[in-house]
């Protein structure tokens, strides 16, 4: 049983979780995931982890209210317990000194954005931070991105925020401005990364995609997670969940993203 | 006296009942028909049943003790040696283990269902188990020097090492992954085959003796080997199991609906996907299920199938009948249930909908040639065979490699060419104070052989421990 020390909205239908787990925030690094069950009956889910703080040994958790699931911890209360909580899962983000990043977080994306622009500061690169939502009210965790990147873009769909349009397009600007950029990072809707994956691949900068398949063991025994990446099958939740965003074969992915829409909607 | 030929048949659960329910199969044996097989036993002296028996359970003593209707000192004495007897015998291939080694088999009678009393014995405990200090386990050594020791996983190898070692006087705290314990009891053998409520309460045994369990670690993540020493721990026996499951690497298998048989049985079993929507794990329920595979997983997953409400389910396999690892009665048991066997056969690819769903196989006919390294008849394609089977759900059954998780983060630690954690016969590993048994050594094996592996890692560790 693990402890949710607070909980509130951060957005219709979007909660932060803060949770007491010492040996999870001793470890965790940005690119991370955690294994979250909240009912006796419930399933596993995987989650990212937005932040984490060693000293206090809590480790913060962003979700968006999807399914089942997130539905149940939605309605959580604020001093609740959580069931059980595995972590963390999954390689940590390769973080060096690349130069000149640009990270792309896309809705509830933006979350892991956080603690990966924060790792790529912290080891000397320049962060552009484009983060995206659908409009004014969706949007969250501005503050905190403008703390952690040199320059940061909003978008919302409907311009009611930021500049208008989806991060894509604000990635293309970047792109054709002549700016050398050495890295790109993506996290967010699958369709999102694909947009950034196609758009980058043209100018042959190397990007970095977080996927969100779906899973059940989370620690590499049962390939539901398994995705096509150049023509192999790799495991998100083992050889990922980063990958080379130019290499996966996104279609794959989003299907298999599909497979249980029908129970899902019989419930 | 001469003994009866036949032995004591077990009431089943009728096919057309058990196609549509998750309850046990075989219902076990009652008292008056344990005593009856128990008193067909020739009490040989040089009992060369217990040879058959990977952890050497004193099989004719406890069939004296049943005998004698003394029934807990029959556990006792096969709970020095197994503590895991509702467990063993109902998934142990005794037929290939004790009971092939009874002499009435060379006396032209049926061996002694040495399997089925011991699980007339395991399950009379547990309903009889109280408190404590009825868990009667003999030459428990004081642990002076206070040692403690790891074990990472709570399948047959790990909660074997820990009862041996917790005995021997060993402060033991297992570490689980998942978010229940037991391993490949609870999430590879289906409910039908071993009930889940056993293993829980056979693990509450070990609870009962002071083993310490601790879930939702995964060791190599949320801690690695290295910090266990470094909390005080002494020594380390991983028992960490197999892994990623094997794919064919044909064409279509990243479809929807095409499942590892991990994965299907993770959903069926430890999750209870069965029970959806009252259990939230969705899992496919396939009207044309193709199982690939000819081990106990390939049957487990095709009877899980059938359960699951399939009105066809294939089983797809390369070799013959002959050749097939299943246990004889699981294949008996899944014909029975109406599962169609392919033999011979092999899946090339598979084709899907607009959706992405999985909607055809296709195969092509097999035949066998000579022996290859393992001693098995290998098997090749027949040229132009291919044909065509129409499918909603296939279930890949062709076994997985070790988890490359503690290969990743335990520097030090030699393995071999797939994975598989390099350890000597008493699972001595390259690191000093880590040992290792299981499949995480062997690749996938059986329960019994990862009792016994742990069980030999045990007395190793107590040797290194006590320098």
């Amino acid at each position: 049983m693990i402890a949710i020390l607070d909980k509130y909205p951060l957005a219709p239908r979007v909660y932060c979780m803060i949770l007491d787990a010492p040996l999870i925030a001793a470890k965790a690094q940005a690119g991370q995931f955690v294994i979250v069950r909240a009912a006796e009956k419930g399933e596993r889910i995987p989650l990212t982890i937005a932040d984490y703080d060693r000293e206090k040994g809590t480790v913060t958790l962003v979700f968006q209210e999807t399914g089942k699931t997130t539905r149940l911890l939605a309605s959580l209360s604020q001093q609740g317990t959580l069931l059980d909580l595995l972590g963390p899962q999954g390689n940590p983000t390769e973080i060096e000194r690349f130069g000149n990043t640009v990270v792309i977080g896309g809705g509830i994306g933006v979350a892991p954005v956080f603690p990966l622009a924060r790792a790529l500061r912290e080891y000397g690169n320049t962060v552009t931070a484009i983060v995206g939502f659908r409009s004014r009210e969706y949007v969250f965790w501005e503050e905190k991105m403008a703390r952690v990147s040199n320059r940061l873009i909003m978008t919302t769909n409907d311009g009611s925020y930021g500049v208008q349009g989806f991060v894509t397009d604000a990635l293309k600007v970047l792109l054709n401005s002549g700016e050398t950029i050495d890295r790109v990072f993506a996290i967010g809707p699958a369709l999102m990364m694909k947009a950034v994956a196609e758009a980058t691949k043209e100018k042959n900068i190397k990007t970095i995609v977080s996927l969100n398949s779906l899973m059940v063991c989370g620690m590499g025994m049962c390939g539901a997670c398994r995705v096509t990446v150049e023509g192999v099958t790799r495991f998100t939740c083992m050889d990922g969940p980063d990958f080379d965003a130019h290499q996966v074969d996104f279609d794959v992915l989003i299907k298999r993203l599909e497979t249980y829409t029908c129970e899902e909607c019989r419930e | 006296m001469k003994p009866e030929k036949k032995s004591v048949p077990m009431r089943q659960q009728p096919v057309d009942e058990r196609i549509h329910n998750f309850d046990e199969v075989p219902l076990g044996y009652s008292e008056d028909e344990s005593l009856s097989e128990a008193f067909r036993c020739l009490q040989c002296v040089n009992k060369p049943c217990v040879n058959g028996c990977p952890v050497r359970v004193n099989i004719p003593d406890f069939i004296k003790a049943l005998r004698e209707k003394n029934f807990q000192k029959a556990v006792d004495i096969i709970r020095e040696t197994d503590m895991l007897p509702c467990v063993t015998g109902r998934v142990c291939p005794q037929e290939e283990q004790c009971q092939a080694f009874c002499v009435l088999n060379r006396m032209g009678a049926e061996p002694i269902s040495i399997g089925r009393l011991e699980r007339f014995l395991g399950d009379w405990a547990l309903a009889h188990k109280k408190k404590q200090e009825d868990i009667r386990v003999t030459d428990i050594k004081s642990n002076s020097k206070n040692q403690k020791v790891a074990v990472v996983g709570s399948g047959p190898a790990g909660l074997t090492c820990a009862a041996e070692l917790i005995k021997k006087g060993y402060a033991v705290t297992v570490f689980e992954g998942f978010h229940k314990l037991g391993g490949v009891m609870v999430y590879g053998i289906p409910e039908f085959r071993l009930p889940k409520e056993i293993v829980a309460d056979e693990i509450s045994v070990l609870k009962d003796l002071g083993v310490q369990f601790i879930t939702n670690v995964l060791i190599g993540r949320t801690l690695t080997i290295e910090d266990l020493f470094k909390k005080g721990f002494n020594a380390v026996f991983i028992g960490a199991g197999a892994g990623l499951p094997n794919f064919m690497g044909i064409p279509g298998e990243h479809l929807n609906g095409v499942y590892s048989a991990n994965e299907f049985l993770t959903r069926v079993n430890l999750m209870k996907a069965y029970k959806f929507p009252e259990y939230h794990t969705p899992v496919k329920r396939g009207e044309r299920v193709v199982v690939i595979g000819g081990g106990n997983v390939a049957m487990d997953s095709a009877r899980t199938a059938k359960r699951l409400g399939a009105n066809h389910v294939y089983l797809v396999y390369r070799r013959s009948e002959q050749e097939m690892p299943a246990r004889e009665e699981e294949i008996v048991r899944a014909k029975e249930e109406g599962i169609e066997f392919y033999f011979l056969t092999n899946p090339v690819k598979y084709t899907g909908d607009e959706n992405g769903f999985v909607k055809q196989a296709v195969c092509v006919k097999m035949q066998l040639g000579e022996p290859d390294a393992s001693g098995r008849r290998s098997s090749h394609t027949v040229q132009g065979s291919e044909f065509t089977i129409d499918v909603d759900e296939v279930i890949v059954a062709i076994g997985n490699t070790p988890n490359p998780i503690l290969r990743i983060t335990t520097p030090g630690l030699k393995t071999k060419k797939r994975g598989e954690i390099e350890a000597d016969e008493n699972g001595k590993t390259s690191l000093s104070g880590v040992f290792a048994g299981g499949d995480i050594v062997t690749g996938a094996a059986t329960v019994i052989t990862a009792m016994g592996a742990g069980k030999r890692a045990a007395a190793a560790i107590d040797e290194y421990l006590r320098g």
